[in-house]
């Protein structure tokens, strides 16, 4: 076993190139449980954390931002950041702890691909993008084409995957789950919503109740039909209630070890009328 | 790039030295290597999946679980151990079973208040609140809380660790 050390994304390419069978770590939070446990024993590792460009963000003309696949979660909780993507600071503040949160990344989260991964469901709400880089080309894809199931996605042995481009919104938007305690703990369930008043519309994506993150498109139209998105402030109630049902209905959820599908149905529901009623709120 | 490391010999900068990691696996974590290569048994080892933080240390000023570092890949970073802080920081001597020893504030306070009982979490607290009150010095209760929500501690239901943080908020204000 080896590991390598690359100072730039295109030193990481030639070494993956050179590797095939190489695994990349980022923050190690995902993959040092799994060497600990002798659940993995790679052959070859390529250690990412000494790329700067992966560590950094950057604002695009169209008001978008690109994060780098390195940005730790804990650089996402504060500062400018949690201006533009709101709901992306709150799903990073809940990760694990503060340790955790120094070392773990967008990348890794990605790299993953759990539907229980706390960063993904805002990259669906807001439609991400994710950027893949390999020796040849660079290709960059929608996050809903990213995500294939439980711990599958898009990405190709030699890629890399470098950055996300996540679209600034104008209006509300959130994060929020459930698990049995506040620090430290995978998703039971989890929502995102985010309101775009330009263009009247609302997206909700769930966590850990489906194969991959569920974007709820149905629950999302009948919301534009009932309820001007951009000059209501408050939601009544009935509503609220109404859309957490609708939002429930598109879950498919599972019982395992962390809970039963049906509480998890419950669950969404409940927090999705929450999100929308934090975001109307009077 | 670095010539890639193998089996062989690779050198960590912790506590301010460079240490030489002899005859490791490569994979091994930074948690084992400080323990069981190094000889710096103050990072303690619980859970190894992160849960805990009775294995952190400071990582190029970060506070890290020591235990998800895999350690060939921290060549390169500044590392500083629990044994480490007392170079950096205000000390006191302590004196117990005839034997005296250095140590920093925050160590002395967890002793005055009593936050220590088992003390396998200790180490990790002390990084962590060392940590804490570099970044600021004034936190709030739920600051506080919030930075030590990944060291579990078992015995002292928490009470007494709040109490020695207080104590050396207070001690450090009178001092500056
Ligand atoms: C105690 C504990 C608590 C946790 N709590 C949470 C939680 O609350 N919510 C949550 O979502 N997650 C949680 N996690 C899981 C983990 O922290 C996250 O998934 C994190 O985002 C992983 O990032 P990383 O950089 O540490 O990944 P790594 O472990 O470095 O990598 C994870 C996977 O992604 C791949 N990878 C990493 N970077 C790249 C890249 N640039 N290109 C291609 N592939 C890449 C790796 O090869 C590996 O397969 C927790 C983990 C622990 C140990
Ligand atoms: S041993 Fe590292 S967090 Fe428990
Ligand atoms: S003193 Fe025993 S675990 Fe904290």
């Amino acid at each position: 076993m080896t590991v390598a050390i690359p100072l730039t994304i295109s030193e990481a390419l030639d070494a993956l190139s050179s590797n095939p069978d190489a695994r990349l770590i980022q923050g190690g939070t995902d993959m040092m449980v799994e060497i600990n446990f002798n659940h993995l024993k790679p052959h070859n590792i390529i250690a990412l954390r000494r790329i700067k460009e992966l560590r950094t963000w950057t604002k695009n003309t169209d008001g978008s931002i690109t994060i780098g696949a390195g940005v730790p979660y804990q650089e996402m909780e504060t500062g400018e950041l949690k201006q533009l993507v709101p709901a992306l600071a709150e799903a990073a503040r809940t990760v694990g702890s503060p340790q955790i949160r120094a070392a773990g990344t967008l990348g890794g989260n990605l790299g993953t691909c759990s539907p229980a991964g706390d960063g993904l469901p805002v990259l669906f709400a807001v439609d991400a993008v994710v950027h893949l880089q390999s020796n040849e080309v660079s290709r960059q894809l929608s996050i809903h084409d990213f995500m294939l199931g439980v711990k599958r996605n898009a990405r190709n042995a030699n890629e890399i995957i470098t950055a996300v481009t996540i679209p600034v919104l104008n209006g509300w938007q959130g994060y929020t789950k459930v698990g049995v305690r506040n620090a430290m703990v995978i998703s039971v369930a989890s929502a995102c919503l985010a309101v775009d008043k330009p263009t009247k519309s609302v997206r909700i994506a769930l966590g850990a109740v489906g194969p991959t993150i569920i974007r709820c498109r149905d629950a999302e139209s009948w919301l534009t039909q009932q309820f001007d998105l951009s000059t209501s402030t408050k939601i009544e109630l009935d509503l609220a209630k109404e859309f957490g049902r609708r939002v429930a209905l598109e879950s498919k959820p599972i019982d395992d070890h962390r809970s039963t599908a049906e509480y998890r149905r419950h669950a969404v529901s409940v927090l999705a009328q929450r999100l929308i009623t934090r975001a109307y709120p009077s | 790039m670095n010539d890639p490391i193998g089996n062989e010999m690779y050198s960590l900068h912790v506590n301010g030295q460079d240490r030489a990691v002899m005859d490791a696996w490569v994979g091994e974590s930074l948690l084992y290597v400080l323990r069981e290569r190094l000889g710096l048994p103050g990072a303690k080892g619980a859970c190894e999946q992160g849960e805990c933080g009775s294995c952190t240390v400071l990582m190029d000023g970060d506070a890290v679980c020591s235990c998800l570092v895999m350690a060939a890949t921290a060549v390169g970073s500044e590392i500083v151990t629990v044994e480490g802080l007392v170079e950096q920081n205000p000390t006191m001597a302590v004196t117990a079973h005839a034997i005296t020893s250095q140590v920093t504030d925050v160590q002395q306070a967890f002793i005055t208040e009593g936050g220590v009982q088992c003390g396998f979490c200790t180490p990790g607290l002390i990084v962590a609140v060392h940590h804490l009150l570099d970044k600021n010095p004034d936190p709030t209760e739920l600051e506080v809380k919030e930075s030590i929500s990944g060291n579990i501690c078992r015995c002292t239901g928490y009470g007494r660790i709040f109490a020695a943080v207080e104590a050396v908020v207070q001690v450090r204000k009178a001092n500056s």
